[in-house]
């Protein structure tokens, strides 16, 4: 707008008058409104030129957009700290003074913003995380982890609740997240990132992948179909096999009193984790409280100490 | 053409064809990675899956709910493969030509957070926001009938992402296959950092300044855990029998199983008397076996091939990484022996449910 100025015809008028100082407009208060609003300040005073009008001789005060209001409002300036984000040091700010953007630092490196380099996977994992946790929430409403009402609350959640895809929007993301933590592990390993100083990070990262499996298959269980306690079935059929704790397992046999074998189907590593000898309701209600709350939690607070750690130890990798 | 795709999925020479691909295009990366060679190869992987899934077998064994994200997952790991070795061999011609890696030439130059990056994780987002609708908005989540403790599906599966220890169930024990394996794979993974001691390749992608790691993840990610889940998931069938991808899922195929003990081969085909009743006795050369390749070939190495190796990592480093080593590649190992022996187990001793 200002560079219209030299096109409009000022054929040796009087003086015009001068432009409104910055410092006269209330929008200026913010040193990041400052630049526009001095730009639409001058139009309407060329124009006034033209039109060959006695100049008026009070200053021109443009008045401020709503949106100009809004920002100047206490109520705004008491949640967001800074300026527009064009200056770097508004930009700047912007990360450090909001908590959830704050987990990035100010300045990152240029490989570590490239998707070819980091493929987005760990964001995307954490992304799914998220999307899990706001549906499972949904789906919590509705479901009950009983014999009863598991298989019925699951048909009534697509059949009678609206904008009823959050179950598969909820399933579909897992496998996501199994895949992405997979391919992030992937990537992380093929820029041999967990390299010194990452190592211990990479180890959470591990507990990571085991808590994702874990969530995956203890939520696989809550639909209670056939699909659902079979594949329970075989997964935690392994767990009778666990060698001394199993009873199948090698050398639990050796565990006895005289011809009593003390690892038994009643008591074993199967047994503590079904609660049961099988999977039954004692199961779904078990898998159901580590999957909404137990695991959940373990996998947040590591997720923490995981972000963090990117941080302490050096951002995202780069050559040293 | 559909027979010779059956035969060829038979799961010794599905795993002999996808252990020599991989190997192959790790050796002959440059050739594998150039762009022509990787959208044919793509191109010629979706012409099959649009020819394959004409059949009617092969389609409902896909498009199984459960099964799609296995394909996703399949193009997604072909595809980052390519990618981190194609950035690898790229960076390698660098460091040849004694330049800086690509990553190092653009690193010193930092970007800001806000917009940049906080730019791209919101691209990022609502990619996966709309991809997540779509998918759930035409893909129903399975619901099968209600949970019946007494109707036994016949075959039974765990989840898809444990499929590659169920296959592992076929040629070890459950005590191994489902506990210390998977225990295994999670200690491995948590040592790599430690026992891995070259400095080199930290922060970017390389492939000649750490062949060794990279194979050897290469292998038991892609040889090993990727490729038995393709195997578990769409080559086996009722009973756990394997099924080619367009062979239908006869419910009495049965297969012929032949089991051979170590100790039979020993005391009986080796020695030619009956195997000794007492059973430390009978298994004493099983036993020996497995003890002498865990605890004795890494000493070989150690004084032979890997005289380097053991002088940079020192002795505990060393150690821990070769029987992680070891163990990996027993399993190839094991299921080499029983596609060619019927060898059942190396030692087999049921009085203590203890087989390996």
């Amino acid at each position: 707008m200002a560079e219209e100025n030299p096109q409009s015809p000022s054929s040796g008028g009087p003086p015009k008058p001068p432009a409104p100082t910055p410092a006269a407009t209330p929008a200026a208060a913010t040193p990041a409104a400052a630049a526009p609003a001095a730009a639409t300040a001058a139009k309407p005073a060329a124009k006034k030129d033209d039109a060959r009008i006695a100049p008026p001789q009070k200053t021109y005060v443009p008045r401020p957009g709503l949106m100009d209001q809004i920002k100047d409002s206490q109520i705004w300036r008491s949640v967001f700290r800074h300026g527009y984000p064009n200056t770097v040091r508004n930009r700047s700010l912007a990360v450090l003074s909001n908590v959830f953007l704050h987990l990035h630092p100010v300045n990152v490196r240029t490989s570590g913003l490239r998707l070819s380099f980091t493929w987005c996977m760990g964001g995307l994992t954490f992304f799914l995380f998220l999307v899990e946790v706001i549906t499972g929430v949904l789906l919590m409403f509705y479901y009950r982890p009983t014999g009863e009402y598991a298989y019925r609350d699951i048909i009534a959640m697509a059949e009678h609740v609206p904008m009823g895809i959050m179950r598969e929007i909820h399933r579909w993301s897992a496998h996501a997240m199994v895949i992405t933590v997979w391919l992030h592990m992937f990537r992380v390993f093929m820029t041999g990132s967990y390299k010194p100083p990452r190592e211990f990070n990479w180890n959470i990262g591990v507990i990571l992948l085991v808590l994702t499996l874990l969530l995956s298959f203890t939520g696989y269980l809550l639909p209670w179909d056939q699909l659902a306690i079979w594949a329970i079935t075989v997964g935690s059929n392994m767990a009778r096999a666990t060698p001394i704790a199993g009873y199948e397992g090698p050398l639990s046999s050796l565990i006895s009193i005289d011809d009593v074998n003390l690892v038994h189907s009643g008591d074993d590593m199967r047994f503590a984790l079904l609660g049961g000898r099988f999977v039954g309701e004692a199961t779904l209600l078990r898998f159901y409280v580590l999957h909404c709350i137990f695991i959940p939690l373990v996998a947040t607070i590591l997720m923490a100490v995981h972000f963090w750690r990117i941080r302490k130890d050096g951002g995202i990798s780069g050559p040293l | 053409m559909k027979e010779f795709f059956n035969a060829l999925a038979d799961p010794s020479r599905f795993f002999l064809i996808f252990t020599v691909a991989v190997f192959a295009m790790l050796k002959w990366r440059e050739f594998f990675t150039a762009p022509k060679v990787a959208l044919t190869i793509f191109f010629g992987a979706v012409v099959f899956f649009v020819w394959a899934i004409r059949d009617p077998g092969f389609k409902a064994n896909i498009t199984k709910p459960d099964n799609i994200p296995i394909i996703f997952m399949l193009f997604l790991v072909g595809f980052f493969s390519w990618l981190s070795l194609y950035r690898a061999v790229k960076n390698d011609r660098r460091i040849d030509r004694g330049e800086l890696p690509e990553e190092a030439v653009e690193n010193p130059k930092k970007v800001l957070t806000w917009p940049d990056l906080v730019y791209s994780e919101f691209l990022c987002m609502l990619i996966g926001t709309a991809v997540l609708l779509i998918w759930a908005l035409l893909l129903k989540a399975p619901l099968e009938e209600p949970a019946n403790p007494n109707k036994t599906p016949n075959p039974s599966k765990a989840p898809w992402y444990f499929l590659g220890l169920q296959e592992m169930l076929v040629y070890f024990d459950p005590w191994l296959a489902g506990v210390i394996l998977p225990g295994l794979i999670v200690n491995g993974l948590m040592a790599i950092p430690y026992v891995d001691t070259n400095p080199k390749g930290n922060g970017y992608y390389t492939f000649k300044e750490r062949p060794f790691a990279i194979t050897s993840f290469f292998f038991g990610f892609i040889v090993l855990w990727v490729s038995m889940i393709i195997l578990m998931t769409f080559l086996r069938g009722p009973n756990q029998a394997f099924f080619g991808p367009f062979e239908p899922w006869n419910l009495h195929k049965v297969e012929p199983t032949v089991n051979i003990q170590f100790s039979q081969i020993f005391w009986e085909q080796w020695l030619g008397t009956s195997r000794p009743t007492g059973w430390f006795l009978r298994e004493l050369p099983g036993i020996a076996l497995v003890v002498g390749y865990l605890a004795i070939t890494p000493m070989l190495l150690a004084k032979t091939v890997c005289k380097k190796m053991v002088a940079q990592m020192g002795n505990p480093r060393y150690l821990t990484m070769m029987i992680m080593f070891l163990i990996m590649v027993a399993m190839p190992i094991k299921m080499v022996l029983r596609w060619t022996f019927n060898l059942q187990f190396i030692v087999n001793i049921q009085e203590l449910f203890l087989n390996i």
